[in-house]
């Protein structure tokens, strides 16, 4: 069903302001793959996933994919007065998915409007859409904030499935991942722009 | 995956519910629609109850009531949904900008040009308009309010993120909006009727343009 997916990243630079978060940050990844961006806040993990899904624009480098990316960040692109069940109906329509909220046990939120969801269960929700898309890579933006062991393991359950059916992950995350064959990226500290100030 | 006119569908359907919808959505329709009859209603007693003097400029308060009308939904247009994130997931599903907001326009129309046009009756009874008149005040609305609509979705879009940026927005609408203002209040002054014809044109233009402008706005707002 798939296509062969690949995220080959070039050397990227990301600029804030007069600093440069990132630079020199180079990986490829077939499908199967996952890798774990790790590094302290405001190292530019969140701006890198950006820059890989094509919203944003590196300072320097390229970005070449292969394959439909799904981005899940902290926001939650769900209507917030809508109950749980139209909102994620809507996605699923616009994917033509199957339901995919049972598997991480939203089924009886379906009536609760997304406002009233807790942090665990936004996350939750959110997995549920990222799953329903069909995206062949996966760019998580800690996927594991909020959610107890459990979930935390059904997260990386669902995970390593994307996975075994040829997706790719890429996740940002300060919790450690029980995930297997996982590359992990250490990104460092920032350099000043010369001649900037 | 469904086609993408399919998916542009599924968008406009849940734009109509979010806008229209009442205390559910984001403030819905009524809104707008009360504070134009308010402003139909209070002319009189401000102008005084001239019965001739109403007629002859009636015509110009019901356009700068819909003009006022189309500023108060300016803030929930476009901005929650580049907040929640909407805009970003839709374009990784290959979604362009320029068609979404072409979408948000179209439901922008729904839920404020058509009910104003199913009030104007009223509003003109209230201010002593009849027969062909209220006729061509209608048709005035019909061809202006889809170009109002553009102009405030275009701005929505330019205000998204900023803050004070509703104040802003409906600074912005008044001098855009004015050329559908005079070509559609002039259209009903004696021997206006060319005025539909210049109004249909700034429509028009405004409809052409707003979803480029919108598109580039939002997307330039990522950076």
């Amino acid at each position: 069903m798939m296509q062969p997916a690949s995220l080959v990243a070039d050397d990227l630079a990301c600029r804030r302001g007069d600093r440069v978060l990132l630079h020199g940050v180079g990986f490829a990844l077939a499908a199967g793959d996952a890798l774990h961006l790790a590094g302290p806040n405001g190292i530019g993990k969140s701006s890198l996933l950006r820059i890989l899904a094509g919203l944003a624009r590196p300072w320097a480098g390229q970005v070449r994919a292969a394959g439909a990316i799904g981005l899940l960040d902290e926001r939650l692109p769900l209507d917030a007065h809508r109950p749980l069940g139209a909102a994620l109906r809507f996605w699923r329509a616009l994917d033509g998915a199957a339901d995919s909220a049972a598997a991480f046990g939203l089924e009886d939120l379906g009536d609760v409007p997304v406002r009233y969801l807790s942090t665990g269960q936004r996350k939750r929700a959110g997995l549920a859409c990222l799953a329903a898309s069909g995206a062949a890579i996966w760019l998580l933006d800690e996927p594991l904030n909020g959610l107890d062991p459990q979930w935390a393991g059904v997260a990386q359950a669902a995970i390593e499935a994307h996975r075994a059916a040829g997706g790719i992950a890429v996740i940002a995350s300060h919790q450690p991942l029980a995930l297997d064959r996982l590359a992990v990226l250490a990104l460092a500290g920032h350099v000043p722009v010369a001649g900037a100030d | 995956m469904p086609s993408t006119p399919r998916r542009l569908l599924l968008i406009l359907l849940r734009d109509c519910a979010l806008l229209l919808g009442g205390a559910r959505g984001r403030g819905g329709a009524t809104l707008p629609l009360l504070f134009f009859l308010a402003v139909a209603m209070l002319y009189p007693f401000g102008v005084g109850p001239d019965a001739r003097l109403l007629a002859r400029t009636g015509a110009g308060v019901i356009w700068i009531a819909a003009l006022l009308a189309a500023i108060l939904p300016l803030d929930r247009l476009i901005e929650p949904d580049v907040e929640a994130g909407l805009f970003d997931q839709w374009a990784l599903r290959g979604l362009a900008e320029e068609a979404v907001v072409l979408v948000r326009i179209v439901a922008h129309w729904i839920s404020f040009g058509l009910p104003l046009m199913l009030a104007t009756p009223i509003a003109a009874a209230l201010l002593g308009i009849a027969g062909d008149a209220v006729w061509r005040l209608e048709l005035g609305l019909l061809i202006g309010t889809p170009g109002l609509a553009a102009i405030g979705v275009m701005i929505a879009a330019l205000t998204a993120g900023l803050r004070a940026g509703a104040a802003l927005g409906g600074l912005l609408l008044i001098p855009l909006a004015v050329p559908l203002l005079i070509f559609g209040a002039g259209s009903l002054q004696p021997g206006g009727e060319s005025g539909l014809l210049l109004l249909g044109a700034a429509s028009l233009v405004a409809l052409a343009l707003a979803p480029f402008a919108g598109g580039a706005a939002i997307r330039a707002g990522r950076d």
